[in-house]
């Protein structure tokens, strides 16, 4: 392998490609559209709180105590609607957007200075299951403690409530990392199968194998190339995610090995794929199959966690799956352990494609 | 004179097609040497073959002293290819395609002084999918120039050219011979193979079935040359109760196969004694063409079956 013969490779693959206005818009463009796209759609549901339309009859302490309790619950935001007869409330909330709601009866704050039982109104909406789990769990919390008041009990079980990260995560922090390592999937794989057997159809490498290129060292310089158009486009990504949806990610050195490795593995297998292929059209197909479940199902746009169990299990054979996890361990959950073990693993199955593209990979034929 | 190529009972199977059949020649350093052949007959596979693009069954083959398919990156640096129907990466420049070859190879080279030689400097900054098809196999002439190699492989290298392109091609190849290198060249143009070559192998049916200079080729397997005269039939009648020789005639044409020149002569007399009235009097000389067509037609039609150089 000799770097002087890569440095003149690679001039010729950049302009390749940048003389191609498809390829540079799918890896710089295209994951600024992703971007906007996803963060359009999902900037909304960062907070997890279900607005609850609440009618008070009743003015009380006991009533503003029980209101303080379920706003310290976080779990809903009350919106107090004006003064209106109880049996109307019903009917307005059938056409609201979230059929949800809560009821403050008159002489509420009266009935529990008097010891009385009294009965808050909770409307919930089947058709939204979730929500309504929402409100009912966090009104019947907020009874439970005025209960305890009423009672001069204090409660004796407790739950501290830990979350694991060190913070909660927006949907836009997810998808920085995520989409990142689409675009180290997408950006070679789907330039690479497709160029490996066109150019062998072509005569190219017949053609190259009577110079003293090899094929490490013509492999090499295609890996140089996606890690530099990887990492021009992982900056435009985090400048846009950062500047125009305020997503909060660690930007540090600790990304560097998985921009690397990730193209190093992706080109390696962009070249197996077009080289067992007979045809670009096989080639494509092959490609595509290789491709898609990767690109779904290795937590780009959605975190894997939130897949059902099964899915999980299968993310963890796919090779992207851990240049994503080991992005999110580096720019969201700061675990530089967890971060080791993805590079490790992704370095691995890198390297072994990348000897085996070199293997099967026949420039002349018998 | 030395070797530049050396081949000895040369064969190639793919599966149970025999595309080269135990063929042997050498190509002395200097010479151009033409490998003639109907499509399918096995040229490409046997250039490939000594370029070390392809592996043989059996037989040995020496280029420059080296064996093709084991000492091909060395093999390499020391020759020029240009494949049949030359592609280049399609959005690079001429001028850059020739930086890129002068690296690999680590030899300085000016790309401008190479496309001059290939009379292609003025498209020195163009794509190489905007250029003609003249233009492409010119830039792989340019290419195969750069490692400064002893021996050029050209494997139909003007096939599809307009006239122009073609005469620019052999230009080329003609002063490469003068600086006194070696080319091997395959070719279904037998008006090149006789305009340039030294020496010309005529390949079919994966076997050698003539070899030599053009014009002993033309001389062991073509006719005798032949008077040719406008004239009648009567004329023909005539001739053939007069002289001794082979006449035949059509379409008011008159051809008398003569053997040494004092036979003109007496054609001419006899000519005149008939009185008879005829004109447009030519020596009619059979070209590699004719001998081609009439080897390659006999041996289809079962006439030959082998005959080895």
């Amino acid at each position: 392998m000799r770097l002087s013969r890569i440095a003149a490779d690679l001039p010729i693959v950049a302009r390749q490609y940048t003389r191609n206005p498809i390829g540079l818009f799918f890896s710089l463009v295209f994951p600024i559209i992703l971007i906007g796209l996803f963060g359009l759609i999902f900037s909304g549901t960062s907070s997890t709180a279900v607005d609850l339309p609440t009618l008070v009859l009743d003015h009380s302490n006991s009533t503003t105590a029980f209101l303080d309790a379920l706003n310290a619950t976080g779990l809903v935001n009350l919106h107090f609607v004006g003064p209106m007869d109880p049996s109307q409330f019903g009917s307005y909330l059938f056409n609201a957007e979230d059929p949800v709601g809560l009821l403050i009866p008159q002489g509420f704050g009266a009935s529990i200075t008097a010891h009385a039982a009294v009965n808050l109104t909770v409307y919930t909406d089947p058709g939204n299951p979730s929500s309504s789990a929402l409100v009912e769990g966090a009104v019947n919390y907020a009874v439970t403690q005025l209960n305890f008041r009423a009672a001069h009990a204090s409660p004796i079980i407790g739950v501290n409530s830990l979350t694991v990260t060190s913070r909660s995560f927006a949907y836009i922090d997810y998808l920085i990392p995520g989409l990142i390592g689409f675009s180290i999937l997408t950006s070679p794989m789907f330039s690479m199968v497709e160029l490996v057997s066109t150019y062998r159809k072509e005569g190219f490498f017949r053609q190259l194998s009577l110079t003293p290129l090899t094929r490490a060292e013509w492999l090499t310089s295609r890996v140089v190339w996606y890690v530099l158009l990887t990492f021009l486009s992982a900056g435009v990504m985090l400048f846009v995610g950062i500047l125009a949806f305020g997503a909060h990610v660690t930007i540090s050195i600790g990304m560097l090995p998985f921009l690397v490795v990730g193209p190093f593995l992706f080109v390696s297998l962009g070249m197996l794929a077009g080289s067992v292929s007979r045809s670009p059209e096989s080639a494509a197909v092959i490609g595509n199959i290789i491709t898609f479940p990767m690109m779904f199902l290795s937590g780009t746009f959605f975190p894997t966690s939130a897949f059902p169990a099964y899915l999980q299990e299968f993310a963890r054979v796919l090779p992207l799956y851990y240049v994503i996890d080991g992005l999110n361990s580096v720019m969201l959950f700061n675990s530089p352990s967890r971060a080791l073990i993805d590079f490790a693993v992704v370095f691995v199955i890198a390297l072994a494609i990348f000897l085996a593209a070199i293997v099967t990979f026949k420039w002349r034929e018998e | 004179m030395p070797s530049a190529i050396r081949v000895e009972g040369l064969a190639k199977a793919y599966g149970p097609v025999r595309a080269v059949d135990g063929i042997s020649f050498d190509v002395p350093e200097g010479h151009v040497f033409a490998f003639l052949g109907p499509n399918g007959a096995g040229k490409t596979t046997t250039v490939e073959i000594l370029e070390g693009l392809r592996n043989r069954s059996a037989g040995s083959v020496e280029v420059l002293g080296l064996d093709p398919w084991k000492d091909g990156a060395k093999l390499h640096q020391r020759i020029g290819v240009i494949p049949q129907e030359f592609r280049f990466f399609e959005k690079i420049h001429p001028r850059e395609a020739i930086t890129y070859y002068s690296r690999l190879f680590d030899t300085p080279a000016d790309p401008i002084a190479i496309l001059k030689r290939v009379y292609l400097e003025e498209k020195a900054d163009a794509k190489f999918d905007t250029l003609s098809g003249g233009q492409k196999q010119k830039l792989g002439l340019a290419l195969s120039l750069v490692n400064d190699p002893k021996v050029l492989f050209l494997d139909e290298p003007t096939t599809g050219l307009d006239p122009q392109a073609r005469r620019g091609i052999w230009e080329v190849i003609r002063s490469f011979k003068a600086d006194g290198r070696t080319v091997f060249l395959t070719t279904h143009y037998l008006e090149e193979a006789s305009l340039l070559a030294d020496d010309v192998a005529i390949i079919h049916h994966g076997k050698i079935i003539a070899r030599g200079p053009p014009e002993t080729i033309v001389a062991a397997h073509g006719r005798p040359d032949r008077l040719r005269f406008e004239a009648g039939l009567e004329v023909a009648r005539y001739l053939s109760s007069r002289i001794p020789f082979a006449v035949t005639a059509e379409n008011h044409h008159v051809e008398v196969e003569i053997r040494e020149k004092e036979d003109a002569i007496k054609v001419l007399a006899a000519l005149e004694e008939s009185h008879l009235p005829w004109e447009r009097f030519s020596v009619v000389r059979d070209t590699l063409e004719d001998v081609f067509v009439r080897l390659v037609g006999r041996m289809d039609d079962g006439v030959i079956k082998s005959e080895a150089a």
